[in-house]
């Protein structure tokens, strides 16, 4: 019984986590996206526009909810729920951190670690095509049917490196259980490089690392292979006829694509929760961090641009001099540090996306098949050929 | 928990399974097959054949499906004209259905009768470890020749799908 209560409450806490998570990539999106094009981004709603977000959400819930006429009416409705749950579904096992202790009972920071977790999160990937597939051709307008063509073709053209990538560094870890794949990257190499499996003996997964993620941005349909949405070519793709919450619910599931892709390329790739510097150096990394980051908003707090940052950036600063305080406590340390470890690794990734975002422009159509199949396929086929021998000769 | 689970999912494979024959529309028809595949996916998972289970959803459910759905899509197929068929159809039809059925049942009944019936959770060499080490030495001839006849089936396509290059 007490299974089942905890489990809920794990879910619970999970899924608010990551919603509130999904508002506000958003806005870090619109800001590193804006600092990178000399801009300010969001900056009106609140302080920094810190509830730009929440000004979001209310908007599209109370804007007109549309459906064309012409619409097949059921899958109309079916393909964003679709497409968001799918979305979702995938972090549920995705392991946060080691077991923790609450209230006596011990418990691992995972909704649930599944023996065949790898090929989970493979399965529900390939069923999130379907959202975009159907919810385009329901719309009835050929800006959206030529959209989810587009993205569906290029979701299972992409989905071949993605697998083939992720397998290469399954035959060195030996386990399709994400708990475990964390587990067997622990420690260091000489020391000091992490035993993460893009670094790990007898054959480093760099290339299948670099592929992965590549594929990643188009599974995601993030630029440079945003096609299914170019906008000047097919209005908004997809969503073109979405409005309100189900045109919310695409765009959260662009999102919680990001965070399943970024977040399983820390625990395939980087190690996962494990600390990226080894002993004490690993324990006083966020405390460091966090002191640094609020030392350089009191400097601008106090060297304002703007009147307004006199009041708000301090006020920052003093919020991560508490988290570096926070983090000096053993009992934070103990249950929080991988935590840490884990979301500093996915906020790097999803930098990388949005960094991506703001420098590359877009594919043409058939540059990106021809990419799929002409380089991506054949360096993920010849890593994972590579990688078997490896570990057969010295594995 | 079992049971029920088991009631559930195989009501909905059933249910999905007439509806892909009774819906007019295509694409509906598809999304009914889906339903199928994802449930029967389940129903191995129950049994014990993790990998099975994992392999029908990213093999049928998440690629032959979304080709089938791609196809239709492309094609723009619409909702086939209802019509109501001839008199002997309308008549004899479903009486012929349950009689197919009625033998079909007894047929197995009276082939696997001495097997029992199946329990959840007896059986435990679903796992992709097992599934490889069998496909690999018990099942290797076997294995190898479907790859092969797989291999033959994608360059006949191909060739017969090219356009000539004149």
């Amino acid at each position: 019984m007490s299974f089942i209560i905890i489990s809920i409450i794990k879910a619970a806490v999970v899924a608010a986590a990551l919603l509130t998570t999904l508002a506000y990539l958003q806005w870090i999106e619109r800001k590193v996206l804006a600092h990178i094009q000399l801009r300010l981004g969001p900056s009106r709603v609140g302080p920094h526009g810190l509830l730009q977000p929440l000004a979001d959400v209310i908007k599209l819930v109370t804007k007109e909810d549309l459906i064309p006429p012409e619409a097949n009416k059921f899958v109309y409705i079916l393909a964003p729920f679709l497409a968001v749950a799918t979305a979702l579904v995938s972090v549920s096992v995705i392991p946060f951190g080691r077991e923790i202790e609450i209230f006596g009972y011990r418990t691992p920071m995972q909704l649930t670690d599944l023996n065949i977790g790898v090929l989970f999160i493979l399965a529900v990937s390939s069923l999130g095509v379907y959202g975009v597939a159907l919810g385009g051709w329901a719309s009835n307008n050929k800006y959206s049917l030529l959209g989810a063509l587009r993205s569906s073709a290029q979701m299972i053209s992409y989905e071949l490196p993605v697998s083939l990538a992720l397998v290469s560094p399954l035959l060195l870890l030996n386990t399709l259980s994400l708990g475990e794949i964390v587990q067997k990257q622990a420690g260091f190499l000489l020391g000091f490089i992490p035993n993460w499996s893009i670094f790990q003996l007898p054959f480093p997964q760099l290339l299948s690392f670099v592929v992965f993620l590549i594929a990643g941005f188009a599974e995601t349909n993030r630029i440079p292979f945003d096609l299914p949405e170019a906008e000047n070519e097919l209005v908004a793709g997809y969503h073109t006829e979405y409005s309100s919450m189900k045109f919310a619910a695409f765009f959260m599931a662009e999102y919680a694509n990001m965070i399943t892709v970024a977040a399983v390329t820390t625990t395939v790739f980087l190690g996962g929760w494990q600390p990226a510097l080894p002993g004490s150096l690993g324990h006083l990394a966020p405390v460091a961090l966090f002191f640094m980051a609020g030392m350089v908003a009191f400097y601008h707090g106090f060297h304002p641009a703007r009147a307004r940052d006199r009041m708000t950036l301090p006020v920052v600063g003093a919020a991560f001099l508490a988290l570096s305080a926070l983090f000096l406590v053993p009992w934070v340390q103990a249950a929080f540090l991988p935590l840490f470890w884990f979301v500093v690794k996915t906020g790097v990734i999803f930098f990388l996306f949005v960094w991506v975002r703001g420098t590359l422009p877009r594919f043409r159509y058939d540059q990106l098949m021809a990419f799929a199949w002409k380089s991506m396929f054949p360096l993920a086929m010849a890593n994972l050929l590579l990688t078997g021998l490896a570990v057969g000769l010295w594995g | 928990m079992n049971t029920v689970f088991f009631l559930v999912f195989g009501l909905i494979v059933v249910v999905c399974a007439i509806n892909v024959v009774v819906q007019r529309h295509p694409i509906s028809s598809a999304i009914s097959l889906i339903g199928v595949m994802g449930s029967l996916a389940i129903i191995y998972l129950q049994l014990g054949a993790e990998f099975m289970a994992a392999a029908q959803i990213i093999v049928y459910t998440g690629a032959v499906m979304v080709l089938f759905i791609f196809v239709i899509m492309l094609l723009n197929a619409g909702s086939e004209e209802g019509g109501k068929g001839p008199l002997t159809v309308r008549l004899l039809g479903v009486p012929l259905l349950l009689v197919f059925l009625g033998l079909l049942s007894y047929l197995i009944q009276r082939l696997f009768s001495d097997t029992g019936p199946v329990r959840f959770g007896d059986f435990k060499g679903g796992s992709p470890a097992d599934v490889g080490r069998a496909l690999f030495s018990t099942y290797l001839l076997p294995f190898e020749i479907t790859s092969v006849l797989i291999l033959i089936a994608i360059l006949g396509a191909i060739v017969l799908a090219r356009k000539e290059l004149d």
